[in-house]
């Protein structure tokens, strides 16, 4: 950590944005960082906080001045170690980026999942009625919003079939560290050796089926265009970065519609806002609440400098409720325009699966909204903690049918 | 260095293409070779690009050329690209020789790669007449990454060989063999025997990158990759101005003026297109088209995509047909 001396002339704030507290709600913790200024600093933490949409669209963007190589969660890749190799995608900067990305932008692009929709759609029919055939109430989260990423997606990747059940913790442990060495990641400390030993067992050319997304990546190194030291931390990033978020989109989607019905009616109405739905969901919630980058050089912003090597923390969460940029930004709206959030981040390192992700929901809505009239909280929901991410324990819902 | 960009790039955008540049620099930096500087029109960062990238040029005669672009990605609210004059151009070169002024204000399309650099322990670089420009970028990098590379880069003299002065910087790992004080390159000397390890970039007149090919049969497949310069690149249609959009879903057809992206007067029509980076990098806007043929500004499609023709990203591109019909 830093010197811990507050900069002058900047708002500083002694919160704990990791505690049980604020994971549990955000909201005021985003809205006191806004309004005190374009940087404030985190005195806990000695980093410094970017709240506002226009900062951390920018610096989201600026890929020159906050760079990511130096890691995207607390840890400090220039003063300490970090705790797994890093990314190639997430964790790593022009140029050694280039190649890893390009790759896998290809594979995962809008076009190269065109012959994946059908199969989607009828997956999500099939899923969908088996729930339904079980009673007009169950549990949101377990029942779709896991049960969907999971039946299509590792598939899609073409791992094998055994151990499936260590995707969700491995992906919520990492999640957990990159915030601090709090008690949530103390908890999944035990198992991740564990966890991580069976996703790097996926990860390799003979464990991955023919066909799919983790084949394509080695096909890449084939051709030269990765290395072969390089494809198996790249299939790597599609079971880390993969599956949890997308569960997490996916609640969120589903929570929104079970607690705002006049928008799930103008859903089934108009099954174009689908894809505005997803969107929504994502900048309302923000399944990923944040990233750190750290300063290449001072920048400065407004009146305030941040110093070279230091850390700042961008709130996605707090961006994408700015008042600034939104209208009634707190409110789940399908005729707003959705476009420009930055739930899945803007720039070189945007959510490379992002069309795979709007894919799922796609496929999940539509089965969901042909069938479901209604669909309301039966009892209510229970938060997930993560040091990164915005989750659902449980949303327990009740349905009428169409 | 640019300070934080305050405004938001929609507000940017809102008044004039996002395509357009306005020419900040013209030098001549050897014989027949112009360097231009091109900067956003609005200000503020351009579409992020790679080594081995190039952007067409829309020159207000009609006529679009691909430049490969030679600056520094650190600094990205410029592009350099490097212009040779053809002697026989019919438009491209010589408009931007003899017409382009510094202040002048050209539309532009992509940034894209069909040249990347990819990882390597060492490389070799054959760099014919203009064929630098897109490997100055790869060099500087190598260079960066502690990387072994070497460059040899044949002309017709000194004197019509740019950047010299820059790659003087690099000592002996540069080898300029200007045909008149050297003959042809000599090839084989330069790359050596067959291994696996090294990757060869090279670009330059057809007949240069047909001697490498020769002179590299027996390497390991993927060991070249090169890209061709080929004097009159695709001379395409040139695209109206002001040209129609027509939604075929309920057939409401909408006006795109010089100054509007297809995106938002689709909008403005009351149909819902998500979109997220507004500068035709992401792919989130995709669009299907049913009849007309895009003008493709974006960075996302391929040479065979764009072909294809049934797609485009309504937030850069435009059209060359008087009429676009998207299924919107």
């Amino acid at each position: 950590m830093s010197t811990l001396v507050p900069p002058t002339a900047l708002p500083n704030n002694d919160a704990d944005p990791f505690s049980d507290e604020l994971l549990e709600n955000p909201l005021p913790l985003h809205e006191a960082l806004r309004e005190a200024g374009p940087v404030s600093y985190l005195s806990l933490y000695g980093v410094y906080a970017l709240a506002r949409y226009e900062h951390v669209r920018a610096a989201l963007s600026n890929w020159q001045d906050f760079q990511s190589s130096a890691g995207v969660g607390l840890s400090n890749f220039r003063r300490e170690k970090p705790w797994r190799p890093p990314s190639l995608l997430l964790e790593a900067d022009p140029p050694r980026h280039d190649a890893p990305r390009r790759v896998l932008s290809k594979i995962l692009g809008p076009r190269a999942l065109h012959t994946l929709r059908e199969g989607w759609i009828a997956d999500a029919t099939a899923l969908v009625d088996t729930v339904l055939a079980n009673g007009p109430e169950f549990d949101a989260v377990t029942a779709l919003a896991q049960a969907f990423p999971l039946r299509v997606f590792p598939d899609t990747v073409g791992i094998g079939q055994e151990g499936r059940e260590n995707l969700l913790p491995y992906g919520d442990h990492l999640f957990n560290a990159f915030g601090p060495a709090n008690s949530l990641v103390a908890n999944g400390a035990a198992r991740e050796p564990e966890l991580s030993a069976w996703t790097h067992a996926q990860c390799q050319r003979e464990a991955l089926a023919d066909k799919g997304f983790g084949a394509d990546i080695w096909a890449a190194a084939d051709r030269g265009e990765i290395t072969y030291e390089q494809a198996p931390v790249v299939v790597r990033s599609l079971l880390s970065a993969g599956v949890d978020t997308t569960v997490h989109g996916l609640s969120a989607t589903l929570f929104a519609m079970a607690t705002n019905p006049l928008q799930w009616q103008r859903l089934r109405e108009g099954p174009a806002l689908i894809r505005t739905a997803f969107d929504e969901a994502v900048r309302w919630e923000s399944p990923v609440q944040t990233f750190f980058r750290t300063a290449t050089r001072d920048v400065h912003l407004g009146d305030s400098v941040i110093p070279e090597g230091e850390k700042i923390l961008m709130f996605l969460g707090a961006a994408n409720r700015d008042p600034r940029r939104w209208d009634h930004p707190d409110q789940f709206d399908l005729s707003r325009d959705p476009s420009g959030h930055v739930g899945f981040g803007m720039g070189i390192h945007q959510c490379v699966g992002q069309h795979v992700a709007r894919l799922e929901a796609e496929a999940l809505l539509s089965a969901l909204a042909r069938r479901v009239e209604r669909i309301e909280l039966a009892a209510p929901a229970i938060r997930h903690h993560n040091n990164t991410l915005r989750a659902w324990e449980s949303i327990p819902v009740k349905v009428t049918l169409a | 260095m640019l300070p934080i960009d305050e405004r938001t790039p929609v507000a940017q955008r809102r008044n004039a293409s996002v395509t357009a540049v306005v020419v900040t620099e013209k030098r001549v930096v050897a014989e027949g070779v112009v360097s231009l500087e091109l900067s956003a029109a609005h200000g503020g960062r351009l579409p992020d690009w790679a080594p081995g990238a190039h952007i067409d040029l829309i020159l207000p005669n009609g006529l679009t050329r691909q430049y490969s672009l030679c600056g520094d990605r650190w600094t990205p609210d410029r592009y350099q690209v490097g212009v040779l004059k053809e002697p026989a151009s019919r438009g491209g070169s010589a408009y931007v020789h003899d017409v382009l002024a510094v202040g002048d204000q050209i539309e532009i399309g992509g940034p894209r790669n069909n040249f990347a650099l990819v990882p390597s322990p060492t490389y070799l670089f054959v760099a014919g007449g203009i064929g630098i420009t897109p490997l100055l970028p790869m060099i500087r990098q190598a260079d960066m990454l502690g990387t072994n590379w070497h460059l040899l880069y044949g002309g017709r003299r000194r004197a019509s060989m740019a950047f010299l002065d820059e790659l003087s910087a690099y000592g002996d790992r540069v080898t300029v063999a200007p045909q008149d004080e050297s003959g042809l390159l000599d090839l084989p000397a330069f790359l050596g025997d067959p291994r696996a390890g090294t990757k060869v970039y090279a670009c330059g007149p057809v007949p240069l990158l047909d001697a490498i090919e020769r002179a590299m049969v027996g390497w390991p497949k993927y060991a070249l990759r090169s890209e061709r310069f080929v004097g009159h690149t695709n001379l395409s249609a040139t695209s109206p101005t002001t040209f129609e959009v027509t939604l075929a879903r309920t057939g409401v057809t909408v006006t795109v003026g010089p100054d509007d992206s297809v995106l938002d007067v689709v909008r403005a029509a009351g149909v819902d297109v998500l979109s997220s980076c507004q500068q035709g990098t992401c792919g989130t806007c995709e669009v299907t088209v049913l009849r007309g043929t895009p003008d493709h500004r974006d960075a996302v499609l391929d040479d065979h995509e764009r072909q294809a023709g049934d797609c485009m990203f309504p937030c850069v591109s435009r059209s060359h047909s008087d009429n676009l019909v998207l299924d919107l």
